[in-house]
């Protein structure tokens, strides 16, 4: 489903990715780890379009199509999903509107027939009780005000209006308290599916006691070091990042 | 003077050998301004002397006044004798159908959602539908005259009401006011009048739309609206489709005037010609002079303006707050794109005792425009108590475009209260990108954005104007990123 191949880029000059290969099928979970500035944030994000990146070489194909051809919201109307690790407020702008607008120009981009404001409120009523969102946020404007746990939870929220086929979680457990994080992480598992894969980016293995991935990748310096199951995170956890260097080194 | 004195006068001065009287067909008066000038418009309008006698006052005065050159904008000297200031408010020459009308401009009327019959009286096409039009005029024309409320234009007015007329006009805006003033006073052709008799709540938004008929959008429109004590008024100027106009000056007055306990509130939504995108060539300057009085005590006076036209705006509505306990509230965004400059912003006088001011501004420049918000707070000191609140948010899009805040405080009594706020920031590229990722396309996601950001504004606008000025809003941005 998606298919990187040697991917490069780099952000003024500055080469983050260099030479990434990774190969997800439909339905599979992979962990994204390593070491601060090992680029897995930016992998993230020029999956999901953000022009800041230069694209230096290589290839993403996703449902065989050339992914980094492609505009952002042409990605997500293709089922790309980013869940920002820092979601941004915009003040004065309701949840309910953008959602709206949202879900129906990622409709329209798939050929379905907008929604009527009767099925829309219907649709985020239904998806608010299935990531158990406080119905209140939806009634404020984006992000503003939200604290820490809201806005990741408003991020899993809007994944699930948007039914995506690809899921980036970028550092989703950051900044959440434990109990946060067990919701969010429930909140996830319940819209994992045989059709939508899940690439989770995150520091600690904490976040995938709860997420349990089929697979584990460790970033180091714009390269996929090592890949293994999801005991490599228990072994991670315990011996640090270092030992790989050493490994790679030998 | 005899209309007859007055051809003889005219016919003997040689440069009106193809003038206006002696050919009675022509529409126009002779090209320039002077006093025969002033003379005919009032003449050929049947005006009283004392009204004549006004604008001759005006003219002299302006005279002796020279052309403002503190705004923070930028434009050719205005060659004042090369104007036509009369034309006879004369029949476009209707189309037969939508089809003959520019179809850029029915492009915008449908992406502002307006309505077929409208956009048919918008581009000039004769409409066919006119039992409609006569019925809806008929019936409000009807439900005000039972309430004693007058609202016509300000030739009817002159006509029809001299003494109301006559005893409130000049009074808020005296013509020794500002240049462009003292020449609107001079020489101005029509406008609307308004008058609310004591206890009245005027009980429907009285807007300019149903008299788009007897409209002659002139270049110098003068509006006068009387609320008398305990009264109501909600009046609405200007429409969200592009006005086009071949005059390129425009000097409009707006004058109000609020009795004990009255409330007068002015929506205006301003979309003129703002010119060539890249050169600005061709757009109208709009230098306009709008003030309310809250003369009775409990009066409140609140303008709303969502300006997004003209190439160049030069305007600050105004409350004098002389009644105690008056109050007057200025919400407006201003949105400047291409080479559009705005200087805009109001001023605020407190004399009564208790009086309270709320100031909300929005400015938002794209391209390489320039926007800027010139306010005024005044504290008398007669002023006891009084309070204002300020805050100027700029928005910028882009990074060609400039955002200035002028804001002037004086305060002359030591109980007064003023406080300002100001903000300025950038639409975020993170901002755009969120929506980008949530399948938005960029020019929506910045409607979006910027709607969010002049929401306050946006919510003083009465429900159906609301949703025309979103709409304007995002379309007044396009092309402005990328």
């Amino acid at each position: 489903m998606l298919s990187i191949k040697n991917l490069h880029a780099s952000i003024e000059d500055k080469a983050i990715l260099k030479g990434l290969n990774l190969e997800v099928k439909p339905g599979e979970v992979h962990a994204i780890m390593g070491p601060n500035g090992s680029g897995k944030s930016t992998l993230a994000s020029v999956l999901a379009g953000k022009d800041d990146y230069e694209i230096t070489d290589g290839e993403v194909l996703f449902h065989g199509k050339d992914l980094m051809e492609l505009a952002p919201e042409e990605r997500a109307g293709e089922g790309v999903f980013l869940a920002f690790q820092y979601p941004v407020e915009i003040p004065g702008v309701s949840m309910t509107n953008f959602m709206r607008a949202s879900v129906n120009a990622v409709r329209e981009y798939r050929g379905q027939e907008p929604l009527t404001a009767g099925q829309f409120l219907k649709l985020m009523k239904e998806k608010q009780e299935l990531v158990k969102l406080d119905g209140k946020l939806t009634k404020r404007s984006v992000n503003e005000g939200f604290s820490g746990g809201e806005k990741k939870r408003n991020e899993i929220f809007q994944m699930s209006m948007l039914e995506p086929s690809l899921v980036l979680m970028d550092e989703t457990d950051s900044g959440l308290d434990i109990d946060a994080l067990r919701i969010v992480s429930e909140a996830v598992n319940t819209l994992r599916s045989e059709k939508r894969s899940f690439i989770v980016i995150t520091h600690y293995q904490r976040l995938l006691d709860y997420i349990v991935p089929d697979f584990v990748h460790v970033l180091s310096d714009g390269q996929i070091v090592k890949s293994g199951g999801k005991e490599l995170a228990l072994e991670l956890e315990e011996k640090g990042y270092d030992w790989l260097k050493e490994e790679a080194l030998a | 003077m005899t209309e007859e004195k007055l051809i003889k006068e005219l016919a003997s001065e040689q440069k009106y050998e193809f003038g206006f009287v002696t050919d009675i067909e022509s529409e126009q008066a002779p090209i320039g301004l002077n006093e025969d000038i002033i003379r005919l418009i009032s003449f050929k309008k049947n005006e009283p002397e004392w009204m004549l006698k006004f604008r001759l006052r005006a003219y002299r005065h302006w005279l002796k006044m020279t052309e403002p050159t503190w705004a923070h904008v930028n434009y050719p000297k205005i060659d004042f004798q090369n104007i036509i200031y009369y034309s006879a408010p004369k029949q476009k020459k209707a189309l037969g159908s939508l089809d003959e009308v520019d179809p850029e401009l029915l492009k915008t009327f449908e992406k502002l959602g307006i309505p077929l019959y409208e956009q048919k009286m918008l581009a000039g096409v004769a409409v066919d539908a006119v039992v409609d039009s006569v019925s809806i005029k008929t019936t409000y024309k009807e439900k005000l005259a039972e309430k004693g409320i007058i609202f016509c234009s300000m030739s009817d007015a002159i006509q029809e009401y001299p003494e109301l007329v006559k005893k409130y006009i000049g009074t808020v805006v005296p013509y020794t006011d500002n240049y462009y003033a003292a020449l609107n006073s001079a020489v101005f052709t029509d406008g609307s009048f308004v008058y609310i008799p004591k206890g009245v709540r005027c009980p429907m938004e009285l807007s300019t739309y149903f008299r788009i008929n007897e409209r002659n959008t002139g270049q110098f429109e003068r509006t006068l609206i009387v609320a008398e004590d305990k009264s109501y008024v909600s009046y609405l100027e200007g429409c969200t489709a592009p006005m086009r106009d071949e005059n390129q000056l425009h000097a409009a007055i707006v004058e109000l005037v609020a009795e004990e306990e009255a409330e007068i509130k002015y929506s205006t939504v301003q979309n003129w010609y703002p010119g060539d995108f890249k050169t600005g060539k061709g757009g109208i300057y709009n230098f306009v002079t709008k003030r309310g009085i809250c003369k009775g005590n409990r009066a409140k006076i609140s303008w709303t303006q969502v300006e997004t036209g003209s190439a160049i705006t030069w305007k600050y509505p105004s409350v004098i707050l002389k009644g105690d306990n008056s109050r007057g509230e200025f919400y407006s965004v201003a949105v400047t794109n291409g080479m559009q400059q705005a200087d805009t912003g109001t001023k605020m006088m407190h004399i009564g005792k208790n009086t309270t001011s709320l100031i909300i501004s929005k400015g938002i420049s794209a391209g390489k425009s320039n926007n800027s918000y010139r306010g005024l707070v005044k504290i008398a000191k007669s002023a006891d108590n009084a309070r204002n609140f300020s805050q100027c948010d700029s928005l910028l899009v882009g990074s060609n475009c400039g955002a200035h805040t002028f804001p002037y405080i004086e305060v002359g009594n030591n109980t007064g209260k003023v406080e300002h706020e100001a903000t300025t920031s950038k639409i975020g590229e993170d901002q755009i990108f969120y929506c980008t990722q949530r399948g938005i396309d960029e020019e929506t996601a910045i409607g979006l954005i910027v709607n969010g950001y002049a929401k306050e504004v946006l919510n003083q606008l009465p429900m159906e104007f609301a949703v025309e000025a979103q709409k304007l809003l995002a379309i007044s941005l396009e092309g402005s990123v990328g």
